[in-house]
């Protein structure tokens, strides 16, 4: 009895232990992209609440969590309020098999992999319930475009994660990274780099940002699903579209770039070095520049029209992945690249 | 037809995204043409129409005769002028009131005024918190030229070979 009580405990801390530094991460992720896309407008971003602007998000979330919740007449209450913490659960949800290092994981699962693609594509039916839920036709709109665009970039996305799976041999996480062994170029973005572009490409339309965030579409429908938010319910949906795409930028990292490995793991000098060992670290040093990478595109590219973007899913993004899933498992049988070398 | 397939396989090299994506992070790296404002400002011609102001003559006497020019040239009806003679026989406003919300700082006041006694100052950081506030009433704006006066014939004086 005491036994599970401790065991219940620690879970509980550890979850703590991934989930609190996520909250702070998405907090200050705010403050990055709006400094970070500033710049590249020649600005210069928040500057005002604290030293550089840098209390500029807990400024923000206060005065959204003092804000009044409306319920919009006719709406359905209970999914209404429903509809945010299925977007939340699952953006928290899948962190828990992401392997920070070597031994640094919550639950080391078997089918890591398969856990995480269920997971992020649960995340749209919330959007689907938000938009039905509010009884407003723009919030509708936006469920539905979100609804078919997800469902359309989660089969590219899937057929990205078998090429790794082929390469990798496992789904387990920790052993795809370790099966990318042995410096930069025996990570898998190198014999997968069409898969690793179209996983990230996916991964934006995933997490509905530009230039594929016509689900919310300022210009056209207003906020998209989440128009009738107000308050602390709105806060909740701005959480979960942050920490999705941190999870999105994090997964890039183990599944494309070696995880926690190093970089010069393999180089002569360097190599034998602190630099050369893996850590968790290297990490988030590597999840951060992917989640820079989001901000750049959010910067660069305008909105794709609807059309275009089913164009781009359908037509040109599944093709690819289907062919080069075929190349990466000759690659394999013919033993052109090997495994955890 | 041998172009088109070239075309398609150069258009998945994503070349233009590479290019629009450099020109992005060039821009990263360029600092801001930011001007802080409260701390830092713009630089501001002498020119500069802002707040009205009447203006005295050193000897504490206001310039204004109430010759009404101002009010039958100002394009918005934002004068309001009312008149009598004074003790000492000369003509003087007993009313001066501009109406800040209908004014739309032309500067044909001031170009009107023979006495230079309406001028616009190149004060324009100003506000209102209550209704009636934007009138701008005879004791008002002398106190205004009064505050102002230093600045205001400072930047007369620039300009007056151009007149």
């Amino acid at each position: 009895m005491l036994d599970t009580l401790l065991y219940l405990l620690w879970t509980v801390i550890k979850i703590m232990m991934i989930v609190v530094p996520l909250i702070i991460a998405v907090a200050f992720y705010t403050y990055f992209e709006r400094k970070v896309i500033g710049s590249m407008q020649i600005r210069v971003g928040p500057s005002r609440v604290g030293p550089l602007g840098l209390l500029q998000p807990f400024a923000d979330v206060l005065k959204l969590l003092l804000k009044e919740i409306i319920l919009p007449a006719n709406a359905n209450r209970f999914l209404f309020v429903l509809a945010p913490v299925i977007v939340l659960a699952p953006a928290f949800a899948a962190w828990a098999v992401v392997p920070f290092s070597d031994l640094l994981v919550l639950a080391d699962v078997d089918a890591g992999l398969i856990y995480v693609l269920a997971l992020t594509s649960l995340g749209v039916y919330g959007v689907i319930i938000a938009g039905w839920a509010s009884n407003s036709k723009y919030a509708f709109l936006g469920a539905m475009r979100s609804a078919a665009q997800t469902v359309s970039y989660e089969i590219s996305m899937g057929f990205a994660l078998v090429g790794v799976l082929i390469m990798g041999g496992t789904l387990n996480l920790r052993e795809i990274v370790l099966a990318q062994q042995g410096g930069i170029f025996d990570w898998f973005w190198l014999p997968l780099l069409p898969l690793f572009v179209i996983y990230m490409i996916s991964g934006l339309a995933e997490t509905n940002r530009a230039p594929f965030d016509v689900a919310e579409g300022e210009s056209e429908i207003v906020a998209g699903f989440h128009v009738e938010y107000s308050g602390a319910a709105f806060a909740v949906f701005f959480l979960a579209e942050y920490a999705n795409m941190i999870l999105i930028s994090g997964l890039t990292a183990i599944l494309f770039a070696g995880g926690w490995l190093s970089p010069f793991e393999s180089v002569p000098v360097l190599g034998d070095t602190v630099l050369g060992e893996g850590s968790i670290l290297w990490f988030l040093a590597k999840t951060v520049v992917f989640m820079f990478m989001f901000l750049w595109y959010r910067a660069t590219f305008p909105r794709y029209r609807y059309d275009q973007i089913m164009r781009l899913g359908w037509k040109v993004l599944i093709p690819i992945t289907l062919v080069w899933v075929m190349l990466a498992a000759i690659m394999v049988v013919f033993g052109l690249v090997v495994r955890g070398s | 037809m041998m172009k088109r397939i070239i075309e398609y396989f150069r258009s998945l090299m994503l070349l233009e995204l590479m290019a629009g994506l450099g020109v992005t992070m060039r821009y990263f790296f360029r600092p801001g043409f930011t001007i802080n404002y409260p701390e830092e400002k713009t630089p501001k011609s002498n020119r500069f129409r802002g707040l009205h102001a009447l203006r005295r003559y050193p000897n504490g006497e206001e310039r204004c005769i109430a010759c009404k020019l101002c009010e039958a040239v100002c394009p918005a009806l934002a004068i309001t002028i009312e008149s009598e003679e004074r003790e000492d026989g000369t003509r003087r406003t007993t009313r001066y009131d501009i109406d800040l919300f209908k004014c739309i700082y032309c500067g044909f006041c001031e170009e009107s005024c023979p006495v230079d006694s309406i001028v616009e100052t190149d004060f324009h950081e100003y506000h209102f918190e209550n209704r009636g506030e934007n009138i701008m009433t005879k004791e008002k704006l002398l106190a205004i030229g009064d505050r102002f006066e230093s600045e205001i014939a400072a930047n007369r004086k620039k300009d007056a070979a151009y007149r």
